[in-house]
């Protein structure tokens, strides 16, 4: 499983060469890679779900901190692989399509390939820092592909918005997480679940339950984190398809479901989740009334159906853990269906608004058929499986004693607007007469609608035979959302039952809803405090106030003048470095004592002198070779103490510096001094109570010697182990050679910026 | 900037002799006073020295190679030696030497392929920084 979570990370390194040689057939290239990880999940079947268990494979990572690759795969994590290789498999054959006219198809199946990884070593991973790090991956790569068509402003914003929330979300979840792992003294997910007492009853417990549920909450965009999901509906439709729809909006949920057997059975958690689930579920139903915009529409009924499977958790029971299976499946199916048959509309029409759609069944058949396949799998008729899966929450929902029946009033409503999305997207385009679109539409290829069929064919099988495949899954499969395994058969037709009843009431006022929409949209647009309710203004009016702090704040701390940064920099040190020493009481200062030798005093003469020289040199060349001066007298004493490589360092860097600043300087006006005396005045203040504080310290310092044991292990294992006798040397390159390795990358980084800063100027100059 | 005559051909022979002392100086660095980090420095300062006698475009033609790749390559050289000891079970960038001694170059090993590193990564950016400073100026 090590190799299957991590294969996309090296397989991406070929997109480019592909993307190079073989420009139009990348989608295709690229596709046969969820594909082949479908076979390879598809492998572990009958051991997962025929006989029911479930596999845990492990590699060291860190092991001294107790981070390890460890991945899981039962029938939670089995099902969520499948979900996320097949519909990848349908998702990367249509973007070869769908995209080919953009000149960056390669750098889209870079970031959806590290996407799908990160996804599936997210929801396999057994330990919770490894899942973490995939947890943000997905984030990053989901704003990497949100703000795929990057020249558009509103792509940006929307981009961005999703990274903040779900970013702020997962920063919440570490803390979570880290909370839980030092109660339990474990990491690995599998072995809290057997710890539901201690973690329950542990005074932490509520900080670390609702700490991971805001991160889980953010990222399945439930109330009120939901508004970053329609916007991100300015992604690619094959993204929005795929991340926002299939995928990565079910991470949180899958956190949810993950946890619920360690963290889950209290009031706490199970009421929190079963309420914030079920207001999300109505409420962004609601808001799809006004949407005019396919893939929007799509958005809304996808918070919903994300409301309602939390809800499921929440609620708990054997028949709703059932439910929220059934219904996951199906909405995979039928969601990414809709939203790539919204694609394909918006392809060939060349508008996503719902109002100047019609009629297009005669020209896009295809199309047509798939669409209207998923809408009736997605409106709950029989014989598919999103029948199989509104009857079931509807079972669930009733059979719920406590709230039992305010949630089934909400399902409904809830389910009525779906009805009413479904009714207007995966219909409406299609019906009617024929209306003059941007573009002239025409059917589109293979590589397009095959995958979108493969998905609604899947929708109508799983129905038929969902006693088989489904039921198998649910029967007997180590689910790891409860820790028991469920035992409840999965049957098409349960009779003429109640959730039938009422399953027929939805669909029926769900159309009527459609029906009337047009006198019913005036009647709402006359409504105008919803905007103001939503959660998005406050989130705009939070963003926008920490701009302005920040902006005040740069305008304090950072005005333009160089010289005022190096004030501010010693005032602080001055200020921090003085109340500590003070603070730290009598200090020896016996440091002092010894005498200084001839040519230390020669030296420091030399550096006074310089030091004079500098402040009162009349050109900026004397000053700066007065600084040289400097520089070197330092050099000088690093030899005087034995430090050659350091002199010779010093040296190299003081001569480099000198030219930097002749070339500097060379560009630079005349030298006029601008300070006033007073100014001259505060700032030898400043500087002289800088240099005294920095003398105290290393008198301290001196006084104390250290008591180092590193000094000593590397004097005595400089030349045994790493075979060099320059241990300055030998500690930079092997000892130390990550830090190395940190800082040149630190320098490489510096220079970019260096680059870039003399660039932009050279860009503004000639405008 | 003028050139003086002097310089020019001062500099003719003096840098051969600064890049063979820069890299001296980073061969002896295992065991004595030197290593990548200040042979680099004294490679760049070799270029600066030349960008100042013959003027900046010179150098850069001289130098053949743009500093921007010398810092990217430098960058995966230290990378890559670091993965070396991966394949041989151990950690991240645990210093494997070859048994026998080579001549002039002396022990060879994976910590020695990193100061390369080090060197291209310095020698890049001294080198970057100080040109495009100078292309500011026409």
């Amino acid at each position: 499983m090590l190799f299957a979570a991590l294969s996309g990370f090296i397989f991406v390194l070929l997109i480019p060469i592909i993307n190079k040689y073989a420009k139009n057939s990348v989608g295709w290239i690229a596709s046969i890679f969820p594909l082949a990880l479908t076979v390879y999940f598809i492998s572990f079947y009958t051991n997962v779900i025929d006989k029911g268990n479930s596999i845990l494979e492990s590699t060291s990572w860190v092991p001294s901190l107790g981070i390890n690759l460890s991945f899981y795969l039962d029938g939670l994590s089995l099902t969520f692989s499948l979900i996320i290789t097949v519909v990848g498999f349908v998702v990367f054959l249509y973007a070869g399509s769908y995209m080919k006219n953009y000149d960056s198809l390669g750098k889209f199946y870079i970031y959806i390939i590290l996407f799908m990884s990160s996804m599936i070593g997210l929801v396999l991973s057994d330990n919770i820092i490894t899942m973490f790090v995939f947890w943000e991956l997905t984030s990053i790569t989901s704003y990497l592909l949100i703000g795929f068509n990057h020249e558009k402003e509103t792509a940006r914003n929307s981009a961005l918005q999703a990274l903040l929330i779900t970013g702020g979300g997962g920063l919440a979840l570490l803390a979570g997480l880290i909370i839980l792992s030092g109660i339990s003294g474990s990491m690995s997910i599998s072995s809290l679940a057997s710890m539901n007492d201690i973690l329950t009853e542990h005074r932490l417990y509520a900080p670390a339950a609702l700490l991971i549920l805001i991160g889980a909450f953010t990222k399945s965009a439930q109330f009120p984190f939901h508004f970053w999901l329609p916007n991100a509906m300015e992604a690619p439709t094959p993204v929005s398809a795929y991340l926002h729809s299939a995928t990565m909006v079910k991470a949180g949920i899958y956190l949810i479901a993950r946890m619920n057997p360690s963290l889950g059975g209290t009031e706490l958690w199970n009421y929190t989740i079963m309420f914030v689930g079920a207001v999300t579920m109505l409420f962004t139903a609601v808001l799809s009334f006004k949407q005019t915009d396919l893939k929007k529409l799509l958005a809304y009924s996808t918070l919903s159906v994300l409301g309602t499977l939390t809800m499921l958790i929440g609620i708990g029971s054997d028949l709703a853990i059932k439910a929220f299976m059934i219904y996951l499946i199906a909405h995979a199916l039928y969601k990414a269906t809709l939203f790539l048959t919204a694609g394909m509309i918006d392809h060939s029409t060349g508008t996503r608004n719902i109002e100047e759609l019609q009629g297009l069944r005669k020209v896009m058949p295809i199309t047509a058929a798939i669409a209207i396949l998923a809408s009736l799998s997605k409106m709950g008729i029989i014989p598919l499986i999103g029948f199989v899966g509104k009857e079931t929450v509807y079972a669930a929902t009733i059979e719920y004693t406590n709230f039992g029946f305010l949630f089934i009033t909400l399902a409904i409503a809830a389910n009525i607007f779906v009805v009413y999305i479904t009714m207007t997207v995966g219909f409406k385009p299609f019906f009617g007469k024929f209306r003059k679109t941007p573009k002239t539409p025409h059917e589109l290829p293979f590589r397009m609608w095959f995958g979108p069929m493969l998905l609604a064919f899947g929708g109508l099988t799983l129905g038929i035979f969902s006693s088989f495949i489904i039921g198998k899954l649910i029967n007997n499969t180590e689910l790891g959302i409860i820790t028991a395994k469920l035992n409840i058969p999965v049957k098409l037709w349960h009779g003429f039952t109640l959730e039938l009843m009422l399953s027929f009431i939805t669909v029926l006022l769900g159309i009527l809803l459609f029906w009337k929409r047009n006198q019913l949209l005036k009647y709402v647009d006359n409504i105008s405090f919803i905007d103001e309710i939503t959660p998005s203004y406050h989130y705009q009016k939070l963003f926008n106030g920490t701009l302005k702090l920040a902006k005040l704040q740069s305008r304090i701390l950072q005005n333009g003048f160089l010289r005022y940064y190096i004030m501010v920099i010693i005032i602080s040190t001055i200020i921090l470095g003085g109340t500590t020493l003070f603070s730290l009481g009598e200090m020896d200062y016996t440091g002092i004592i010894e005498m200084p030798g001839f040519e230390e005093i020669i030296i420091a003469i030399v550096m006074m002198t310089a030091t004079y020289m500098t402040v009162r040199a009349k050109t900026r060349l004397a000053a700066i070779v007065a600084v040289g001066v400097i520089g070197y007298s330092i050099a000088l004493i690093y030899i005087m103490y034995g430090a050659p490589d350091l002199a010779m360092t010093q040296f190299a860097i003081e001569t480099l510096t000198v030219i930097l600043f002749v070339l500097v300087i060379y560009r630079l006006p005349g030298y006029l001094p601008f300070s006033s005396t007073a100014r001259r005045i505060r700032d030898f203040i400043i500087a002289g109570a800088g240099g005294l504080l920095m003398s105290l310290i290393s008198i301290i310092i001196l006084s104390n010697p250290l008591s180092s044991e590193l000094k000593n292990y590397f004097a005595k294992n400089s030349y045994a182990i790493a075979k060099g006798k320059n241990i300055v040397n030998v500690i930079l390159v092997d000892f130390r050679a990550l830090d190395t390795m940190g800082e040149i990358t630190v320098l490489a980084v510096a220079a970019i910026g260096v680059f870039a800063l003399l660039k932009l100027r050279k860009g503004a100059d000639e405008k | 900037m003028k050139t003086s005559v002097i310089l020019s051909t001062a500099v003719k022979y003096l840098i051969p002799l600064l890049l063979i002392f820069s890299f001296f100086l980073f061969l002896r660095g295992h065991n004595e006073p030197g290593g990548g980090f200040v042979g680099g420095l004294v490679a760049a300062s070799a270029f600066a020295l030349f960008a100042i006698a013959n003027g900046f475009d010179e150098a850069k033609k001289f130098m053949k190679i743009e500093p921007i790749m010398l810092i990217a390559l430098g960058l995966l050289i230290a990378l890559l030696s670091g993965l070396v000891p991966m394949f041989f079970g151990l950690d991240f960038l645990t210093g494997i030497w070859f048994e026998k001694n080579f001549p002039i170059i002396g022990k060879l090993g994976t910590p020695l392929v990193f100061d390369i590193g080090v060197y291209l990564v310095v020698l890049g950016i001294s080198t970057k920084i100080i040109f495009s400073l100078a292309e500011e100026e026409k």
